[in-house]
């Protein structure tokens, strides 16, 4: 690596979902399967044994008709930083052949299959369900093979995968970048599959780190506070596990928010400052 | 037929016999082979696992195992660095059963990985920060220490010992025993803790997360302690077991009532601290994560308060009371109900901490997560239990694995 490239600003990669656009089509899911080659069973139905990198949760206000509201959740990998965001993720710490690493440079945690011995800890460590196991061989029917990406290797039996914010693409951008003699890739150069593909537009994508890009702008993360949202509308999943997740969610709606954690009764009154005053 | 190997002067069944319950054990054995080679050569989806409960019944099995295996640091940590001479008379068979133990755990290890052709990479691509690699590393080391443990009671088989270099070799082996005896203990410390650290680290489940000390979570601590505890009462009731199966009094009283009064005074102690812990996790340690404890034990169809109550007063306090209780300890049926709730509570605390752990919904929108075990993933547990008593019974028959058994047939 040269003097140059080692004074390159560090990325944070990010995420940012507006729950408020989201309308649970699922074509993030749709798009991030067919992007990163995700094997699909024929029977599908069983939810805890297939795997979806991205997965949309449905949430209800838990109230009766004609108050109920309905909120569709996207959850990719969060790619924790762990407490304190010293890349100490829940899955990494606990991995013992090193098989999930923590990108100090791009902020996202990487899954090596080849490495991966298949002991199932960072799934047991990761709050949200976002590590899936390959329980088969991955199997595509008849043609499909040729539709195959060929810029991701397909997993095995017996290994865990999950979303790797499509680094194949910050490698390609990278790489043209490279190419064309520039030494910093341009916002739009690396997006994610299911950035691109969410018709609402409720997913932005970007570093984190960089104030010219959307996604700060959107949430405002505080660098002196692990990147909590400065944005009251803003919240992460889990905050108070302080996983430190680079993926944000925006809503208008009070039990929206509130639904990104754990309140003990009357506790997210007093709480909700970083989450925005009640809009009811 | 095998009278040359039994040893001098004791009363074992006629060969057909023991044949018979060997092949009956043969039998459920085969039956665990063969659900590992399905998990082996079809994959895990043989199992009822499933990505909300990656660790799962196997999980559970190795630790508890690995606890119940710890009358073997634990007995010959009392019997050789402190000097406890009459625990010479059960030794033996606490290294028996902690060698089963521990090849169980090993076994089932290898079952429960997705790769198991990668195994090694867990000492190759170690990482430093994870518990899994503490545990793999002093398992593995504890397990060798085990053998070594095991190998003098081998050289004592009566055909085997008239070999000149094997008689030598037994004799130089166990005059070093008390060298093996504090490693284990070390190992033991280390890998036992461990198997605690490995829900206690998990600071996104907070039914399991714990605080602790340095690096070390509370459970790290309470695990060894635990395992120290109960251990002994695991290989107490092995050794009722085995008298009952025999028909024979193979260890003398004072010798399981000294045993039964230090693990009813070490249970106590862990208990207290068991308390204290799930104390400070229900006051401090979960609220500051969202949660009171109630959550945890309610809406599902089997985690409620039952489970924790039936750990710490019928698996701890009851076991605990009536073992260091001099006349209660020394009521033979008291005795077996205690070391009974004993071994049932330590499994217990053992199964939450694993499989309640998944259990837990997390996410305010998630939901409990509920699992029942395929017939191989419960084939293949009972395979260490159709192992283990092939094994004793191998051994009871071949070595003096009890050395009060001549002086109490005597007696009678």
């Amino acid at each position: 690596m040269t003097k140059e490239q080692n004074k390159r600003k560090k990325h944070v990669f990010g995420m940012v979902i507006d729950l408020d656009k989201c309308t649970g089509c699922g074509s993030c899911m749709v798009a991030c399967m067919s992007e990163n080659n995700v094997p699909f069973r024929e029977d599908e139905s069983d939810k805890k044994r297939s795997i979806t990198w991205m997965r949309v949760y449905k949430l209800t206000n838990g109230k009766s008709f004609p108050d109920t509201e309905i909120c569709y959740l996207p959850r990719p990998c969060m790619h924790c930083g762990g407490h304190g965001d010293h890349g100490h993720s829940p899955c990494v710490s606990v991995c013992p052949v090193n098989a999930t690493r923590y990108g100090y440079d791009t902020g996202i945690v990487s899954q090596i299959y080849t490495r991966c011995f298949g002991c199932r800890y960072c799934m047991a460590a990761c709050p949200y369900h976002a590590r899936y196991f390959n329980w088969w061989d991955p199997k595509w029917p008849g043609e499909m093979e040729k539709y195959l990406s060929p810029n991701v290797s397909p997993r095995m039996r017996g290994v865990v995968e999950k979303c790797s914010f499509c680094y194949q693409r910050y490698q390609a951008a990278r790489d043209k970048a490279l190419y064309e003699g520039r030494d910093e890739i341009e916002e739009n150069e690396y997006q994610t599959a299911c950035t691109e593909a969410c018709p609402a537009g409720a997913i932005t994508f970007g570093d984190l780190n960089n104030p010219d890009h959307m996604v700060y702008k959107m949430v405002q993360p505080d660098p002196h506070h692990t990147r909590k949202p400065l944005n009251p509308k803003a919240f992460r999943l889990l905050e108070r596990l302080e996983t430190n997740p680079k993926v944000y969610y925006i809503s208008e709606r009070e039990w929206v928010r509130k639904a990104g954690d754990n309140y003990i009764k009357g506790e997210w009154e007093k709480l909700n400052k970083n989450h925005g005053k009640s809009d009811e | 037929m095998d009278s040359e190997l039994i040893p001098k002067g004791a009363k074992r069944c006629s060969f057909p016999f023991f044949a018979t319950g060997l092949a009956i054990a043969g039998i459920v054995l085969l039956w665990g082979v063969y659900a590992m080679l399905l998990c082996w050569f079809k994959g895990l989806n043989q199992t009822n696992m499933n990505d909300n409960y990656g660790f799962a019944l196997w999980i559970w099995a190795d630790l508890a195992v690995i606890a119940l295996g710890g009358g073997a640091f634990f007995t010959g940590l009392l019997r050789y660095i402190f000097g406890i001479d009459e625990l010479k008379n059960i030794i033996n068979f606490a290294v028996v059963i902690g060698f089963i133990c521990y090849s169980s755990a090993l076994l089932i290890l290898a079952i429960d990985v997705g790769q198991p052709l990668r195994s090694w990479f867990i000492f190759w691509h170690a990482n430093v920060h994870s518990m899994l690699t503490e545990v793999a590393f002093c398992l593995s080391l504890y397990f060798s220490v085990l053998t070594i443990e095991f190998i003098p009671l081998i050289l004592e088989n009566r055909k085997i010992n008239k070999v000149p270099f094997f008689h030598h070799l037994g004799h130089n082996m166990h005059g070093i025993m008390a060298v093996f005896a504090a490693t284990g203990a070390f190992l033991s410390f280390f890998h036992q803790g461990s198997l605690g650290g490995v829900s206690g680290v998990l600071y996104g489940r907070p039914f399991s997360f714990r605080h602790g000390l340095l690096i070390w979570p509370w459970t790290f601590f309470l695990f060894t302690w635990s395992a120290a505890a109960y251990g002994p009462c695991f290989t107490l009731l092995i050794t009722k077991i085995t008298e009952g199966i025999t028909g024979k009094k193979l260890v003398k009283d004072n010798v399981v009532h000294l045993l039964a009064k230090i693990s009813g005074w070490m249970i106590t102690s862990y208990i207290i601290a068991k308390i204290i812990d799930t104390i400070y996790w229900a006051m401090v340690t979960a609220p500051s994560e969202g949660f009171t404890m109630m959550q945890f034990y309610s809406n599902n169809g089997f985690y409620g308060i039952w489970i924790l109550f039936a750990e710490i007063v019928l698996g701890g306090i009851v076991p605990a009371a009536i073992l260091i209780k001099k006349d209660w300890r020394e009521n033979s049926k008291l005795l077996l109900l205690a070391i009974i709730l004993a071994v049932i509570g330590i499994c217990l605390n053992r199964w939450v901490m694993v499989l309640q752990t998944m259990a837990v919904p997390v996410m305010s929108f998630d939901t409990w997560a509920l699992y029942f075990p395929s017939w191989q993933e419960i084939a293949t547990t009972i395979l260490p239990v159709a192992y283990g008593f092939i094994l004793i019974a191998i051994a009871y028959r071949y070595l003096p694995v009890f050395p009060q058994e001549q002086e109490l047939y005597i007696e009678k």
